[in-house]
């Protein structure tokens, strides 16, 4: 279970005179360069033949075992290990030749693209996964501002993170006009944790994008103010965050809900569901997140871990109170075999799938092409509740499921084994 | 990487840092009482507990903290988001305001086949021609109808019996649908009738013009003959064929029906609600007699007491919970009123239950003679000669005249049950109305002392039902919400 890997330092590089970090878009060597940044995607002698007639100036070598004299001496090279064997064509990546570090900013075919706009945050939240840094790393905005032009019209969403995006909201919301002007029909959707919609500036700036698919997803881990202060680290977080929800809805700007399901989240989920059906019924989607076990979760792991197994019952509440109140709710994180069938029209294969990975047992199971798997980040936990479903097994449980409505899947699962055993001996 | 706060850093050092959110608490029984705010996010609570949170004793981790925080009973000092969204809330529940008066009521005729001692509204024999409403008068109605804000109207034929006087019920309709769409208005149409007259020419017409019927229908044969006389004693039997053939032909959502509780109803709400489910009906309202008219005449009224009708209605509830819980959709449709109330902030401008009152805001009655009135019960007592009532005269007012009135307007602000003497204080008073109607019929003044009335009585003693329901029987309460779920 290992993340693809989306930095690294390049093996060796050639005739880049550039002192600062550039943006490169990696295209198939045969067709022709389209923008000063296309770089050639070079993975053997006939793509190097390609790329130089097809008048390249950028090449980036994938396979390190390229003769020296493949490539014209005209033309600058970045050579990658294999690791970086998933790049294709229309990827974008960001480079600094003096250090020959690397990142993967887009990669055309996955659906779980997203931006980070900065490392720092108003806000130190115990489980989160990208731990904030206090850096001047204002130079992030101008990079994706060089990548907008390069991106893939078709791309049909893209998300951003930090961090805390709208630290910097002067110069982030004009990033995202120009997100929309380049890519009209994308999807762009915000990780933030909403305070700095309090200003009425800033809501302001942001409606002025007059973007319907621009939505900004907001954490509120508790309806009780002690218990979301004490998750984000931040007094007065949730009272400012609620000010910033109600700004944006009554500019009727998109508002997604996120709660991460922890040891201090779940045991208030039906409590927090029942509180959002009834003061905040109007935003456009929650979203019922189980922990990725990375970044400053596994520090606080004593504090947070909690067997998702053992909140199923209340996650099944808290989607029917949710649901009673005709709001739209989703479950992310979270395979199949961990949740009551029940919920699994609500489960999404929402995991990005750069870190998405299954267990060797999922092979045999007959519901993974519709699981959402596992984070294959930080120290991944498994729930007691993980194991395969087969065929028959399955069967008898969708049989039986009028019965087990809400039940505990662990139980229906040893039940129907039995089930499967006593079949087998009657045959 | 800096250390992690504890959870103590993020709580509040003591009530110093707290604050009450505007709240009322009622006692329910010796030891449990009822804690709510103005939107209705309540607590049930014991006496300790109350007197907790009254001196702020209550912190973090000691659940009740959590408790009264998640339902805006406490907050932070300093804090406002939750004031916000109390007052957004509070506009959401009020948002009926902004439609007034969607409902017009046609009285087409005084006359009425039926002489039924419970008559909420004046009758007269059938004969008698100088008590149906004239087509001029009908026009000017109108007229003021579709002068009234709302895109959506509702206009009712009531009577009397309606279908005594169907051709001016056709010629309403007709020149409303005509005149509507200039006024860019939509209108939909009921005819409230006990079905008796019913035939398959005035059907056709309701089935072109797709419009509601609404009929009376007390309970089993006997009962319902016996509280409804007419000539032939049949009343029952053609009250049943007439919904029988109006779902036939205009569909089972386009009739419904209501009953009215007599004495003699007392003992049998199975058998009532029995005969509205075995007809098909898709809900029952059990709704107690109004003191006005004849059902002031007769005494009947004088027949029980808020208590006794209270108990009548719950063992009716009950029995529809028992239904609903073997699988069959049948809402009592007050409490599905009250319980969108409790459970939601969705607005409910039902005009007998709301604050604002429903009078002439919520519906505007235009009697046979061209007299205005507030309210339905507001004409029954033009005719006892208490004009209280009577905004006005379709020949002399407009739409304006008529809601902007003295009348109006004092008999609407003495009654504001926000603002009100025992209901301000009230922790029933976001999920209640005022009714200025029934307590000017019963006290002679539009608020009236409510430990006096049984109004009030009635409601909270549905609501402590309700209440009692949601929080101690899971099945009941999972029907109750799918109720108000729709």
């Amino acid at each position: 279970m290992t993340p693809l890997a989306l930095s690294g330092a390049a093996d060796s590089v050639t005739g880049f005179h550039e002192s600062g970090r550039l943006v490169l878009r990696l295209r198939d060597p045969k067709a022709a360069p389209q923008a000063a940044a296309d770089a050639a995607l070079i993975r053997g002698p006939g793509d190097a033949a390609a790329a130089s007639a097809a008048g390249f100036a950028t090449a980036v070598v994938i396979d390190s075992g390229l003769p020296s004299d493949a490539l014209p001496d005209s033309m600058r090279a970045a050579r990658l290990s294999a690791r970086f064997g998933y790049f294709a064509d229309g990827d974008i990546i960001g480079f600094d030749p003096n250090s020959r570090r690397l990142r993967t900013l887009y990669r055309r075919n996955s659906s779980h693209n997203s931006f980070l706009i900065t490392e720092r945050c108003n806000h130190y939240c115990l489980m989160c996964s990208q731990p904030p840094r206090n850096i001047d790393d204002g130079w992030i905005l101008d990079e994706i501002a060089s990548c907008v032009p390069l991106i893939d019209p078709a791309t049909p969403s893209i998300g951003f993170t930090g961090g805390e995006p709208l630290l910097e909201w002067q110069r982030f919301i004009p990033l995202l006009a120009r997100f929309r002007e380049s890519l009209p029909r994308t999807r762009l959707h915000i990780l933030t944790n909403g305070r700095f919609f309090a200003d009425p500036q800033v809501v302001q700036a942001w409606a002025a994008l007059k973007n319907p698919d621009l939505c900004a997803a907001i954490p509120v881990y508790s309806s009780v103010d002690a218990v979301h202060d004490h998750v984000v680290q931040a007094r007065g977080a949730l009272d400012e965050t609620l000010h910033g929800i109600l700004r944006l809805k009554d500019k009727r700007q998109r508002v997604e809900i996120r709660i991460v399901l922890h040891a201090l989240t779940a045991p208030g989920l039906v409590e927090t569901c029942r509180w959002l059906a009834r003061n905040l019924p109007f935003v456009d989607h929650v979203a019922l997140m189980a922990l990725e076990n990375t970044g400053f979760a596994l520090a606080n792991q004593e504090q947070l871990w909690i067997d998702p197994a053992d909140y199923q019952d209340d996650l099944a509440q808290a989607v029917q109170t949710l649901r009673e109140a005709r709001m739209k709710v989703s479950i992310y994180n979270l395979p199949r075999c961990v949740l009551p069938r029940g919920l699994w029209d609500y489960a999404v294969q929402s995991i990005s799938d750069w870190k998405n990975a299954f267990l060797p047992a999922c092979e045999e199971c007959t519901e993974k092409p519709q699981c959402g798997g596992f984070f294959s980040t930080g120290r991944p936990r498994f729930s007691r509740a993980v194991q395969p479903f087969h065929t028959v097994a399955a069967t008898i449980i969708a049989c039986l499921q009028p019965l087990f409505e809400f039940q505990r899947l662990d139980e229906e699962l040893e039940l129907c084994l039995s089930c499967a055993n006593a079949l087998n001996l009657l045959i | 990487m800096t250390g992690f706060a504890p959870a103590e850093a993020f709580a509040p050092s003591g009530p110093a840092e707290l604050a009450l959110l505007p709240l009322r608490f009622e006692r329910l029984s010796p030891e449990r009482y009822l804690v709510a705010n103005t939107v209705g996010d309540y607590l049930i609570l014991a006496r300790n507990e109350l007197e907790r949170i009254a001196d702020l004793d209550v912190k973090p981790g000691d659940g009740l903290y959590e408790k009264a925080y998640s339902r805006n009973l406490i907050g932070r000092k300093g804090g406002s988001g939750q004031l916000q969204l109390i007052a957004l809330r509070m506009r959401s529940r009020m948002a009926f305001l902004s439609e007034p008066t969607a409902l017009h009521l046609f009285v087409v005729t005084l006359r009425c086949e039926h002489s039924c001692p419970y008559c909420q509204v004046s009758r007269c024999s059938a004969d008698k021609t100088r008590y149906d409403m004239s087509e001029e008068t009908a026009m000017r109605a109108l007229a003021i109808a579709l002068s009234a804000p709302p895109k959506k109207l509702k206009l009712e034929f009531q009577g009397g019996e309606p279908l005594l006087n169907f051709a001016l019920v056709e010629k309403i309709v007709s020149a409303a649908e005509e005149q509507a769409p200039r006024s860019g208005k939509q209108v939909e149409f009921v005819i409230a009738t006990n079905l008796a007259l019913l035939t398959d020419e005035i059907l056709a017409f309701c089935k072109q013009h797709g419009i509601l019927l609404s009929t009376s229908l007390d309970g089993p044969q006997d009962l319902h003959n016996r509280n409804r006389p007419r000539p032939g004693a049949n009343s029952h039997q053609l009250a049943v064929a007439g919904i029988r053939r109006s779902q036939e032909t205009l569909g089972r959502d386009r009739v419904g029906a209501l009953m009215t509780t007599t004495e003699a109803s007392l003992d049998r709400p199975e058998e009532i609600v029995d005969e509205y489910l075995r007809l098909g009906l898709d809900g029952i309202f059990l709704r107690p007699l109004s003191p006005y008219g004849f059902a002031v005449k007769t005494k009947w009224i004088a027949g029980y007491d808020a208590p006794r009708w209270l108990a009548f209605y719950e063992r009716g509830l009950r029995h529809i919970l028992q239904i609903n819980r073997q699988g069959t959709h049948f809402p009592e449709f007050y409490a599905a009123m009250l319980l969108q109330r409790i459970l939601t902030d969705r607005p409910l401008g039902y005009v007998d239950l709301r604050s604002p009152a429903g009078a002439g805001l919520g519906a505007l009655v235009y009697n046979y003679d061209g007299k205005v009135f507030a309210s339905d019960e507001g004409r029954m007592l033009a005719e006892m000669n208490d004009r209280s009532f009577e905004l006005g005269d379709v020949h002399t007012d407009d739409y304006r005249s008529l809601i902007l009135s003295d009348k109006l307007v004092n008999m609407i602000s003495d009654s504001l049950a926000q603002c009100a003497p025992m209901c301000s204080s009230c922790a029933f008073e976001p999920w209640c109305g005022a009714d200025p109607t029934y307590h000017h019929a019963t006290q002679g003044d539009y608020l009236g002392i409510k430990p006096l009335s049984a109004f009030c009585s009635r409601q909270k003693g549905i609501l402590t039902l309700l209440l009692d329901l949601l929080g101690n029987s899971q099945e009941d309460a999972a029907i109750l919400r799918r109720w108000v779920a729709r």
